[in-house]
């Protein structure tokens, strides 16, 4: 095991790191004020170019060595990782960036994670599938700068000219003499070189990475994670420190009556319950409100809570009803509404169609669970706080945090730890926010704030629910002339806007508007849906309804035509070219340049052709088995899955095997692409067969895991092989956290329906196979 | 006041006797790598040993322990099975969060004490009480696997 030292602070001294700034200055523009950290590419004034990927999200990015490269006299590199760890491999991914350029021996370099600082550090919402496509290339500028100083300096002690020496696996070389000096010993002296301009930087040649594409190493936490020495937001231990849970209103928009806390303050253990206020909706990532118990321990405050007489007013949502709103939202999808691109003309083209096939898709709420639930410390002291938590994004934490306490967000610490797991539940900082409530509450005493699972569950910004409504108007050889796509779900931006009712642009551009079809007539319309909940964004978002819906649905016009299904799609699909995402009526484009990033049918073409070919397509297979395709673009990245499924005479689901084909452009850290790949087959069979939360009476039916299931080892698939498509270092990257989930719920129900002839409509499947 | 004893050694709790273990574990004895994920003994999180079986923290209370040897993954890694599922851990990059890997480990050393040799059907049998939203279970199969053969080959 790695001896390798992981911890967040800085303990010792680091000559590189103490120098001033100098040189570097800040990529983007800082954006003043907190902008939405969904990812959504900062709103400029109207007269300014618009910006794209890094550079239009808030406070753009660093590549300043001195901020993130530091250089002890023994020579230990530390490599600071402003990305919040999730399980997606950052921590290691980052800094090996770093690591390769700077020519350092991983074996020496230590990793330490950034605190809340995006002026500091450029944008650390970690979300969007977008830190390696986001910053691979300003963190190769960093460790190849730190590298041209440390050659520098070794060439200025050698008196020799800079051309002559070399950095090389944490030393620098000077091959004519045969000198040669370590870091350790350069360090002082290469801080007192000049960081070189960016454009004199020297980035290395691709063929001569020694981590970067490589996947040999192994994750830096890995180690902490197996002896439980890692350290997650629920494990922070302070001296002093009380414990709180928050029971909270069950209705969305609700707010407490009146509150008896007679006999929670006769549980041992329990101090005080302190009363949240409410925020009006759109709460946006402000607490809901209700009642906090502060305690000596977890446990102790949990059985208070329990203990706690609250009579709630459920306000205007106290009707919501899971059944009611499917009926209203299938009755909007079946009636025109907004229209969001149009091409052609569908009318037309369907009344001359041979023939008309129409169906309509259910996905219903999802909660993120990530195993380690919301919790956060909070401390204040006099005007200042100091936050620890598990935060996808720090600097929203921090601002708000200032915000509700009225105090200077620079008199904000966030310390960020691990994270248990996000899925986008992690981006909302309203947890820190209850925490620092209460901890004023408490004279400013550290309080550990924590999230049980049933308030995970019943309280968390919920994956939306959706409607799709899909026709299509075929030809005599049952091709496709005409595609009409109804979609319907109440929108995120509910959250932060209030009364929004239609899908915003980057929800739109999640699968339904973008679908880069070769079919002259499409028109695809977005009718109204009002939110009765707390929408957010869950790893993967509006893609996971709309490439379940548009992905099963070319699968019905195969079998319709009596088509193979992969024959069928790489048909609709079309030949090999580049769409402008303006000719999709996108106008969101993943937050990136449209000419950087088009819509590359060539790419999709190859993952639906690799997957294919890797499964074994059109193999025979044993009776109750079946082979399912689908393929989905997102956050930039293509992938395809090749589904095997086997159902059993009592309707019972298994998954064989699952072959994924992934285009994400070059990679980093090719075995943490096969992990989130492998993950996501997981999460998607999850949502596909299991995963639903259902509303009565405004209130979240699921409480716990035996309600709320998920997928567990027995329904995991036996095998899944990863298929990456090599990329080219020089091209722009794509996303990898999220785009594996999309295609594996179609690809699930059209291999269902090649095993059984069952087409499923309505997710999850639960029972529908069962006789 | 409850006596319990972890990983050696013996502590006095200052806790009602009903108070779940897990609780006590993490926020008495400051012993916080065994993790909460339900409080319902439905995610194995939790996962410690009482006297070499596995059990969840979460459902058990300390006055239930008072007279066992509780193990927990701070020192599971004393045990030869225990320490090679750490190393394939490792090895194989099983981790992606890692939140739930502490009661993973917990549980696939419990089986492969009893088990060393495990089937498939044995292993999802075993393990299918911990949850893993990171969707690591691949690796969590071929990890046990390559755990199992490095101690078939030490005890030979």
């Amino acid at each position: 095991m790695s001896a390798r030292r992981t911890e967040g602070a800085t303990d010792r001294p680091l000559v590189l790191a103490n120098l001033s700034r100098r040189g570097f200055l800040q990529g983007a523009t800082a954006l003043g004020g907190f902008v939405l950290a969904a990812g959504f590419p900062a709103a400029g004034r109207a007269a300014d170019p618009p910006k794209y990927g890094a550079d239009g999200m808030p406070n753009g990015w660093v590549d300043d060595p001195l901020v993130f490269v530091a250089i002890a006299p023994d020579g230990t590199v530390s490599i600071t990782c402003h990305r919040s760890e999730m399980g997606q491999g950052v921590r290691t991914g980052m800094p090996m960036i770093v690591a390769d350029e700077l020519e350092a021996d991983w074996k020496r370099v230590r990793v330490v994670q950034a605190p809340g600082d995006e002026k500091r550090f450029g944008n650390q919402d970690t979300d969007g599938s977008r830190s390696t496509r986001h910053f691979f290339t300003p963190m190769r500028r960093c460790g190849a700068a730190a590298r041209t100083m440390l050659e520098a300096a070794a060439a200025k002690r050698w008196g020799v000219p800079v051309g002559e020496v070399e950095a090389r696996n944490h030393e620098v070389v000077h091959a004519k003499s045969g000198r040669r000096i370590g870091y350790g010993a350069l360090a002082k002296d290469a801080a007192q070189q000049p960081v070189p301009a960016r454009d004199a930087v020297r980035l290395k040649d691709p063929s001569r990475f020694r981590y970067i594409g490589k996947g040999q190493l192994k994750l830096v936490d890995a180690p902490a994670m197996v002896n439980g020495k890692a350290q997650y937001g629920i494990d922070t231990r302070l001296p002093g420190m009380l414990y709180a849970v928050v029971a909270r209103p069950p209705v969305y928009g609700g707010k407490v009556v009146s509150v008896d806390a007679t006999e929670t303050l006769k549980v041992p253990g329990v101090l005080k319950v302190v009363e949240i206020d409410a925020s009006p909706a759109p709460a946006q990532f402000n607490p809901v409100g209700g009642v906090a118990v502060v305690a000596n321990n977890t446990w102790a405050a949990i059985q208070g809570r329990r203990a706690l007489k609250v009579v709630w007013n459920d306000g205007p949502n106290g009707s919501y009803d899971s059944v009611a709103f499917k009926a209203a939202m299938q009755e909007s999808a079946r009636k025109p509404g907004k229209v969001v691109r149009d091409n052609g003309n569908v009318d037309a083209a369907m009344a001359s169609a041979t023939k008309k096939i129409e169906a309509e898709y259910y996905i219903p709420h999802l909660a993120h669970a990530p195993m380690e639930p919301p919790a956060a410390t909070v401390r204040v002291t006099g005007s200042k706080a100091e936050v620890w938590g598990c935060f996808q994004s720090p600097q929203a934490t921090k601002d708000l945090v200032a915000k509700r306490l009225g105090i200077q967000p620079a008199d904000v610490t966030v310390h960020v730890t691990l994270l248990g797991g996000g899925f986008g539940r992690k981006s909302k900082p309203d947890f820190a926010i209850e925490a620092a409530v209460v901890s004023k509450a408490m004279e400013g005493k550290p309080v550990k704030l924590t999230w049980t699972r049933e308030d995970d569950l019943m309280h968390t910004y919920f994956h939306t629910v959706s409607v799709e409504h899909l026709e299509a108007g075929v030809d005599g050889q049952g091709k496709p002339m005409a595609w009409l796509h109804r979609s319907v779900a109440p929108t995120l931006f509910s959250t932060f806007v209030d009364g929004a009712k239609n899908e915003h642009a980057l929800e739109l551009g999640m699968g339904v508007i973008n679908v880069p079809f070769d079919i002259a007539n499409i028109r695809i319309e977005n009718p109204e849906a009002a939110a009765h909940t707390r929408i957010g964004w869950f790893r993967a978002v509006s893609n996971i309804p709309h490439a379940f819906a548009v992905q099963s649905f070319v699968a019905e016009l195969a079998a319709a035509a009596g088509r193979d299904q992969k024959d069928y799609l790489l048909e609709v699909i079309g030949p090999a070219r580049r769409i402008t995402p303006e000719a999709l009526s996108d106008t969101w484009n993943h937050g990136e340049s449209p000419d950087r990033y088009p819509v590359d049918t060539g790419r999709l073409r190859r993952v639906v052709e690799t997957a294919a070919r890797e499964a074994g397509w059109g193999r025979t297979l044993p009776r109750g088995r079946g082979l399912g395709i689908a393929a989905h673009y997102s956050f930039t990245s293509y992938v395809a899955a090749v589904v095997e499924v086997a159902v059993d005479a009592a309707g019972v689901i298994s998954v064989p095997r699952i072959d994924v084909a992934v285009d994400c452009g070059a990679t980093v850290n090719p075995d943490r692409v096969r992990a989130q790949m492998q993950g996501a087959a997981v999460m998607g069979l999850g949502i596909a067969t299991l995963g639903e939360v259902t509303f009565k009476e405004g209130r979240a039916q699921q409480e716990n895991f035996d309600t709320y299931q998920v997928t567990r080892m027995a329904g995991a698939p036996r095998e899944t092989r990863v298929h990456i498509i090599p990329g080219d270092y020089g091209q722009p990257m794509g996303g990898v956290g999220e785009p594996g989930v999309p295609p594996i719920a179609p690809a699930l129900c059209n291999a269902i329906f090649a095993a059984t002839g069952k087409r499923i409509r309505t997710l999850p499947i639960r029972d529908q196979l069962k006789a | 006041m409850t006596s319990v004893t972890v990983n050696g050694r013996r502590y006095n709790v200052n806790l009602p006797d009903d108070t779940p273990l897990l609780w006590a574990l993490r926020d008495e004895l400051g012993l916080t790598g065994t993790k909460y994920g339900c409080g319902m003994a439905l995610c194995g999180a939790c996962t410690v040993h009482v006297d070499g079986q596995p059990v969840r923290a979460c459902q058990t209370s300390i006055s239930a322990v008072s007279g066992s040897k509780v193990t927990t993954i701070e020192a599971v890694g004393t045990d030869r099975v225990g320490r090679a599922l750490q190393a394939a851990w490792v090895d194989m990059g099983v981790p992606q969060c890692g939140y739930c890997q502490a009661g993973q480990i917990m549980s696939a050393t419990a089986l492969l004490k009893r088990t060393p040799k495990p089937t498939d059907a044995q292993i999802d049998e075993a393990m299918s009480g911990n949850i893993c939203r990171c969707g690591t279970y691949v690796r969590v199969r071929a990890a046990i696997k390559q755990a199992a053969a490095s101690q078939s080959g030490a005890t030979r």
